[in-house]
């Protein structure tokens, strides 16, 4: 790494670049995917309108199809009919991946008009009380409510279920839910252990049984229902014992946007040290993608260790190594093997992991300083 | 499939960057020939399958195309890419 004179070889083209518009949200979920740092000042200072319009052109001319527009929720920025709008006229295709309590009618028209594709509502719990237990608010009628009005406009739907502990056993009444609201899609995704999940782990984390009668559930489901509505199921990592290309691979398919205008190849890749996420605000997305450090660190092959570098299954341009931000977690050094990987010498870390000390409290993801917050954060539940 | 048309939220576009065309879906893209961009084109809701097998037929002087049309569009109909307006 660093040590070749040569220039590296272009990029593959990106195809994702996931816009997260701002880290405020209605919701308080346990496995939130955001920073746990969220609760910083980092992340306090958005981008402008006329900053996104811009990155979504310059996305484009890069290769990329699909804008993601996320969060936190992404529907707390005023400006979102003109960010659609932005990104149609860019030509990308877009997701406004949402909460739902605030996609009513009225604004959910507006965005159809403004030209956005495709609406992904998440939701906690097919269980009323369970789903508002785990948002932490009550939330549960308004999102069904969302994923109604989103069919109603002929949006193409995608409902999406992070699973975890107390709500895979559910999994039955999640497809029936999903299919009585006529999704096209229904992303099962089982949490993965970073940011606020990894706060969560004990709670979190589900049992091998679980994970099997889920997948078989999701089995019976495909051969019923086939290709009208698609199920992504994803197992956690914990459970597998080889690595899966965290982001398609570091730098090779997604660019990700902080609200703040940091250009990070992962949604975990700030706490890995030593890494300078580029700012959007004074960096071009073509010399982010190409030039920036963040984005070159561990792109491609050169950079591996052992056992990578001489991989028995010859896995290198497959899983890339597997995810960084785990092997940094797990093992202090960003830069080794993913210990998900049976030929790690860490991995029975991983094997250890999977039998957790298990207790059932949530530690609630907040973006309120931690000095006010602290003793509303952590509240036990049955 | 008696009107085929895109399935919702399905938009056709032409990658400039790439050089290629593509269907764009939720989250995906499929890559298309230049045939199977021009059937899919002819996908209304309103145009029977016959009606667009002679719409390309005339492309490709005068070819009968049917089963190919109808190939295509069953694999993209079991994709769930594509949907029958008559249904």
């Amino acid at each position: 790494m660093g040590s070749s004179s040569m220039p590296p070889p272009d990029p593959p083209r990106p195809y994702t670049l996931v816009a997260e518009l701002s880290y405020r949200c209605p919701l308080h979920c346990p496995y939130c995917s955001n920073p746990v740092a969220i609760r910083g000042e980092r992340w306090r200072d958005e981008l402008e309108t006329e900053h996104w319009t811009r990155v979504f052109r310059e996305a484009r001319a890069l290769g990329v199809l699909q804008l993601a527009l996320t969060g936190g929720e992404p529907m707390v920025r005023r400006d979102l009919d003109e960010l659609v709008a932005a990104g149609r006229d860019a030509g990308l295709y877009s997701t406004l991946v949402t909460a739902g309590t605030l996609l009513t009618p009225a604004r959910a028209a507006r965005l159809k008009e403004a030209g956005l594709d495709h609406v992904q509502v998440s939701i906690q719990s097919p269980d009323p009380e369970e789903n508002d237990l785990i948002a932490g608010v009550r939330s549960f009628e308004k999102k069904l409510a969302a994923a109604r009005t989103a069919r109603e406009l002929g949006f193409p739907l995608t409902i999406n279920c992070v699973l975890h502990r107390r709500n895979l056993d559910r999994i039955e009444d999640l497809l029936r839910l999903a299919e009585e609201l006529d999704a096209q899609r229904l992303e099962l995704a089982n949490t993965q252990y970073y940011g606020w999940a990894a706060l969560n782990q004990q709670a979190l984390l589900p049992t091998r049984a679980q994970l099997e009668r889920g997948e078989e559930a999701v089995r019976r489901f495909r051969e019923r229902v086939g290709p009208r509505i698609t199920v992504l199921w994803v197992l956690p990592d914990y459970f597998e014992d080889l690595p899966k290309p965290c982001v398609g691979g570091w730098g090779r398919t997604t660019i990700l946007i902080a609200p703040n205008g940091e250009a990070l190849p992962c949604h975990a890749a700030s706490t890995i040290p030593g890494l300078e996420f580029p700012d959007v605000r004074e960096h071009s997305l073509d010399w982010i993608w190409h030039e920036a450090d963040a984005f070159r660190r561990f792109r491609g092959t050169d950079w591996m260790q052992e056992p990578c570098r001489s991989c028995p299954l010859g896995r290198q341009e497959e899983d890339f190594g597997g995810c960084r931000c785990q092997a940094l977690r797990l093992t202090g050094d960003a830069a080794a093997t993913d210990p998900v990987c049976r030929f790690s010498p860490h991995h029975d870390r991983v094997v250890a992991a999977r039998e957790p000390e298990r207790n059932g409290e949530f530690v609630y993801r907040t973006t309120r300083p931690a000095r006010r917050a602290a003793s509303s954060t952590s509240i036990r539940t049955p | 499939m008696n009107r085929p048309r895109l399935a919702d939220g399905a938009r056709l576009q032409y990658d400039d960057v790439r050089e290629e065309h593509l269907l764009l879906v939720p989250e995906g893209a499929v890559r298309l020939n230049e045939t199977a961009a021009h059937v899919l084109e002819l996908c209304d809701g309103r145009r029977s399958l016959e009606e667009i097998a002679a719409a390309l037929s005339e492309r490709y002087q005068g070819a009968d195309v049917t089963d190919d049309v109808r190939e295509l569009l069953g694999g993209m109909r079991d994709h769930g890419l594509v949907v029958d307006a008559a249904a």
